[in-house]
């Protein structure tokens, strides 16, 4: 069994996976711009800002594009397939990539509704996404 | 400023493969040392001659691949004067012509050697692990996203949602550039192949099928600049670089701005100012085909058709053998060969067909042909376009 790839957090992300510890999608907004930022950064890419201020998503956003996988991104995947590997578009603007989990994997498709999850993974959480009935 | 005219491609070498391997278990250092051998032959010229140096590849990491234009002078002999390690993905030596063009303009170099070499295949090492989960990777290995393929397939799945591009129109594209690889050869791949055909071969990523993957195979490649005073004592007649542009949009596929279009619209755009010629004066095309969902963002990102045409553009065949839009014309990384960055071959392609020397598969009276490069997960890109007298 080869354990999954989890994240190396640094100086940038340490606060964004206690987030997602605490079930808490945490994104970036610019206090001079207003934009939203996804990854996490030290300064705003619009701007060049560093008034860079940590917000709590709604978690909620639709598929932008998604991929079934048939074949494993790696051994660690390899009793997974078929997954799910999608864009989200959060309802805030930003992009994130993320898994599609509890869907039958034929029936996802570009901007169906979705809603954040938080998945334990080894020592982490990692935000995943599920459908949203609305 | 323009680099127009500034200098042609007076060499090409690259080295034969048996069922997608170099032969004889030779190394990436040795195939690379023996397709610039064969460049700098073709070009009537000698390694002393070289004074500027432009290699890029994925050999020797972690290691002395870090540094591989200063490794390969190394083991070639050849102490530069100007010296480029771009690396930007496969599309690297795209931008290492424009580079190499600017360098001989400013009199920083007169000649340039480009040159790149993959065993990839015979090391068995591809695989569709993603990079290791640090800086920006962090927020995408963990979700196993098979790479690059998974990226890819979701471009396309965005394209067919906002245009209704459809499955049997990127089989076109593998169908018609096996026509091509069977007019070659060299090529790989060579069997009869047909829409159905690609349509059933087992699917890898969603809706990206086997068969609108490129290869898997070894390769290298070597190409060689001079500048417009030496090109007049070179063996063959100058391809001149008429114009050249590079760019990227992003490194990780969740920053791309727009999954339907590449920063082709920006390289592209560039170079047909700059050689000051327009769509319907390029004679023959070769366009990045890591799969097939890249060579239709492309032609519609550089203009060839309208956002979300690009389906019909490449329907009834029309890249084919015979069609009236000429493309990939050796195979392509269909079907050809796909080392895992292929950007090299598309230019000694080019060259080939501008000089005619393409035998079987020439396409008769070619004056000016464009080259697509792509790297990464449709993250950079540059455009070359090229001409003869």
């Amino acid at each position: 069994m080869i354990e999954k790839p989890l994240p190396i957090p640094d100086g940038d992300s340490d606060v964004f996976w206690q987030g997602c510890k605490e079930h808490k999608l945490l994104i970036q907004k610019c206090e001079d711009c207003s934009s939203y930022i996804f990854y996490p950064r030290v300064l705003c890419p619009n701007c060049f800002s560093e008034k860079v201020e940590w917000v709590q998503s709604s978690g909620v956003g639709k598929v932008y594009s998604f991929t079934i996988a048939r074949r494993p991104g790696g051994p660690a995947f390899k009793d997974e397939v078929p997954y799910v590997v999608a864009l989200i578009e959060l309802e805030e603007g930003v992009r994130m990539l993320s898994n599609i989990i509890d869907v039958d994997v034929d029936k996802v498709d570009c901007d169906m509704p979705v809603e954040v999850v938080f998945q334990v993974e080894g020592d982490f959480t990692l935000p995943k996404f599920k459908p949203r009935a609305i | 400023m323009s680099i127009k005219r500034a200098a042609a491609i007076v060499g090409v070498g690259d080295v034969e493969l048996e069922k997608g391997k170099v032969k004889h278990g030779h190394s990436v250092l040795q195939i690379q040392a023996i397709a610039a051998k064969r460049a700098l032959e073709d070009a009537g010229l000698s390694k002393d001659d070289v004074d500027g140096i432009f290699v890029a590849g994925l050999w020797g990491l972690p290691g002395i691949g870090s540094f591989p234009s200063v490794v390969v002078s190394e083991y070639l002999g050849i102490q530069p004067k100007y010296t480029d390690s771009t690396q930007i993905g496969g599309s690297a030596f795209e931008a290492h012509v424009g580079h190499a063009a600017a360098a001989i303009q400013s009199g920083l170099c007169e000649v340039a050697l480009i040159l790149y070499g993959s065993t990839q295949r015979s090391e068995k090492s591809r695989t569709l692990a993603g990079r290791p989960p640090v800086l920006t990777a962090q927020y995408e290995t963990p979700y196993g996203l098979p790479s690059p393929a998974g990226a890819y397939a979701m471009a396309a799945h965005r394209h067919m949602h906002q245009y209704g591009t459809r499955p049997e129109q990127l089989a076109e594209i593998a169908v018609a550039t096996r026509k091509w690889a069977q007019l070659n050869p060299h090529a790989t791949m060579r069997d009869h192949l047909t829409i159905e055909d690609v349509l059933t071969s087992p699917m890898i990523c969603d809706p990206l099928h086997l068969l609108d993957c490129c290869l898997v195979t070894d390769g290298a490649g070597a190409i060689v600049l001079v500048s417009a005073e030496r090109a007049k004592d070179c063996r063959k007649k100058p391809v001149w670089v008429l114009g050249q542009g590079e760019s990227h949009s992003h490194w990780s596929i969740q920053a791309m701005p727009d999954l339907t279009v590449t920063s082709a619209a920006v390289s592209g755009k560039r170079a047909f100012e700059m050689a000051g010629v327009t769509h319907d004066e390029i004679d023959v095309v070769q366009i990045y085909d890591s799969f097939t969902i890249t060579v239709l963002l492309t032609l519609e990102s550089l203009g060839f058709c309208k956002s979300g045409e690009g389906g019909d553009f490449v329907s009834n065949q029309r890249t084919a053998p015979g069609g009236d839009f000429p493309l990939n014309t050796n195979g392509g990384g269909l079907s050809y060969a796909h080392p895992g960055m292929y950007g090299i071959f598309l230019l000694i392609e080019a060259v080939r067909q501008l000089r005619e020397e393409a035998g079987e598969r020439q396409v008769k009276n070619s004056k000016i042909s464009l080259v697509a490069g792509t790297g990464g997960t449709l993250s950079s890109t540059s455009v070359v376009i090229l001409g003869r007298d």
